[in-house]
């Protein structure tokens, strides 16, 4: 009983992506005899809004990805169809690699960082007293729940160029840091990875409070230090959500677009900054080539359902428990 | 386990300037847009904001659109609130109380459709919207909103609505009450923190929200307050971060006290729901 606890309490927390309700227990009721329809009824409203706002304009973005959609189109010229031409236009563009690659490694570099990062912190609220604790949790409360966009903001005034902090500190007058890629991308990853530790910090604090203190209590007595604790009694039992949280955030940081768009306006440059989506934005709506900025998009969708894929697999193993 | 004293201090410290990195961007912001412009340009920072004003609040509060983009964050927000509660709460009834066919698939659905990046779709929402005449509209831009705000509603609603043992209703059918009144006082009323803890989620998420409200609400008198704030943090530069600050303070305080009061209650769905608020 007392193994299986951790894993059902993360069960609990993920509940049920197979369907059925949580702690996979069927639903009660069979639909009223007098009207069979009263669930479809009921999730009608919802399915519309959904259908209509999401299938369709994903729909049209297969469409415009095969077309050749550019201003004239705009304008009501007819659109024609041009295969898979727009795809290979963007495949043979070294380019459009170098932005693939660019975002693929920001995105690991930033989930390894907020993941290691949320655990150890995870970690240290599991060791503290309960006033220190909740000093603790406010605090990551506070950098969670700060909008994206003023979150970038503020870190922008942090490093501005004239009065920033960051100058000051580094002894660095007149440092541009968004104008080079380098430390534009070092400056992005601080307000990702301060936006992202505390979900991860919560979620494995969550699974650390329900591993039983029986478990560690016995590790101690056997003689496992610190290290050895971690290592054979809470990593096992937090693997199962860690897998989870992992998977989120590599969701999260592939399709980054808010911090990485206002930095690029702030330092000025975009062509050695793009990543994935701010790159098919720039080229539709700045260039108007609808068409090839479809096509980036539905490599990117692609990308993403692959990740998917291993994300619900987790979560389904997970549900077997 | 063995808890000396000092590794008890040695934690603590830890534990404090973790916190004091998580606090800092918000206290920085803060400070400064109660920071006279003399004071915010200089070289050496100031660490508290003395002597303090509120000159750069004044700015807000008379810079262009302002009060236009706050009115159309706030009705953005309700409307979205409002008809994703309605929609969601719906849905969540279907799921938690009854069993039909597609019942799984739709769960399903509803789980994949969240993993979707929203940014993908920028490009082929706007020609949809612009095709229908809802490009700087209200509507279109609560129809957008709702698409991403309503699988983590209907999926954290039910939760709750599965939460209320349905024998509660029986019982108040058994005396008597009709199916409907059973479920409209009984259950509704049980399930009602719920809807606010999951209203207020949506809440964040609409106010919040930038790029699609940049991309469909692209007149200044439509821009929603994070448009707005952009365009006041890329027009001023450099020059007037105290009013950029006191944007930033006036757009992000609202959001921090209602987190605060909804985030015991939503933690645990976040992770199936799969929404970064």
């Amino acid at each position: 009983m007392s193994t299986s606890s951790a894993e059902l309490s993360t069960a609990e927390t993920t509940s049920a992506a197979a369907g059925d309700g949580p702690n996979g227990r069927p639903p009660r009721r069979r639909a009223p005899r007098k009207y069979p329809l009263l669930p479809y009824v009921l999730l009608f409203p919802a399915t519309a809004v959904i259908v209509v706002m999401l299938g369709y304009p994903l729909y049209r973005l297969v469409q415009l990805s095969l077309q050749d959609f550019g201003l004239p189109q705009v304008f009501g010229q007819p659109a024609e169809y041009v295969g898979l031409a727009n795809f290979r236009e963007i495949l043979s563009e070294p380019y459009f690699w170098t932005v693939l690659w660019r975002t693929l490694i920001f995105c690991g570099v930033n989930v390894a960082i907020t993941i290691v990062l949320g655990v150890m912190i995870a970690l240290l609220m599991n060791q503290l007293g309960s006033k220190m604790r909740l000093v603790l949790s406010t605090s990551l409360i506070l950098a969670w729940a700060m909008p994206a966009l003023t979150a970038t903001v503020v870190w922008q005034w942090i490093f501005d160029t004239q009065y920033g902090l960051a100058n000051w500190v580094f002894d660095r007058q007149g440092e541009s840091w968004l104008a080079e890629p380098i430390s534009f991308f070092m400056v992005a990853t601080i307000i990702v990875v301060w936006m992202g530790v505390p979900f991860v910090s919560f979620t494995i604090y969550a699974a650390l409070s329900q591993i039983p203190t029986s478990m560690l209590e016995a590790a101690a007595l056997d003689g496992a230090n610190g290290r050895t604790t971690f290592r054979y009694v809470i990593f096992p039992a937090l693997k199962p959500i860690l897998l989870i949280v992992t998977s989120l955030s590599i969701l999260w940081d592939f399709r980054v677009f808010t911090q990485i768009f206002v930095l690029q306006r702030a330092g000025g440059v975009s062509r050695d900054t793009n990543l994935l989506g701010v790159y098919a934005y720039r080229i539709s709506i700045g260039e108007n080539a609808f068409d090839t900025g479809a096509a980036v998009a539905i490599v990117m969708v692609l990308i993403t359902i692959l990740l998917t894929l291993f994300y619900m697999r987790a979560l389904l193993k997970e549900d077997d428990v | 386990m063995i808890k000396s004293r000092s590794r008890r201090l040695w934690l603590n410290l830890v534990a404090m300037v973790v916190t004091l990195v998580a606090l800092f961007p918000v206290y920085w912001m803060v400070m400064t847009s109660f920071l006279p412009g003399r004071e915010i340009q200089q070289t050496t920072p100031r660490f508290l904001p003395l002597p303090g004003t509120l000159d750069n609040y004044r700015r807000v509060f008379e810079r262009d659109f302002f009060w236009t983009a706050l009115k159309n964050s706030l009705i953005v927000t309700g409307l979205c609130v409002s008809l994703a509660l309605v929609l969601a709460f719906l849905a969540a009834v279907a799921i938690a109380r009854f069993r039909f066919r597609g019942r799984t698939t739709f769960l399903a659905t509803i789980l994949i459709i969240q993993m979707i990046p929203a940014e993908a779709l920028i490009i082929s929402l706007f020609r949809v919207l612009d095709g229908w005449q809802l490009v700087n509209t209200v509507i279109g831009l609560v129809l957008t909103y709702l698409v991403f705000v309503l699988p983590f509603t209907i999926w954290t609603l039910r939760g709750f609505v599965h939460g209320v043992p349905v024998e509660l209703e029986e019982a108040a059918r058994v005396d008597g009450a009709s199916r409907l009144k059973a479920f409209w006082k009984i259950t509704f009323p049980l399930v009602a923190p719920g809807l606010v803890a999951t209203g207020i989620f949506a809440m964040i998420q609409a106010w919040n929200e930038f790029v699609f409200a940049l991309v469909i609400m692209n007149r200044p008198e439509n821009q929603t307050l994070p448009v707005w704030l952009q365009a006041f943090n890329e027009g001023a530069r450099g020059t007037d971060w105290g009013g950029v600050m006191a944007g930033s303070t006036l757009m992000s305080i609202p959001v921090i006290i209602f987190f605060l009061f909804a985030q015991r209650k939503i933690t645990t769905g976040l992770t199936a729901g799969a929404v970064k608020a």
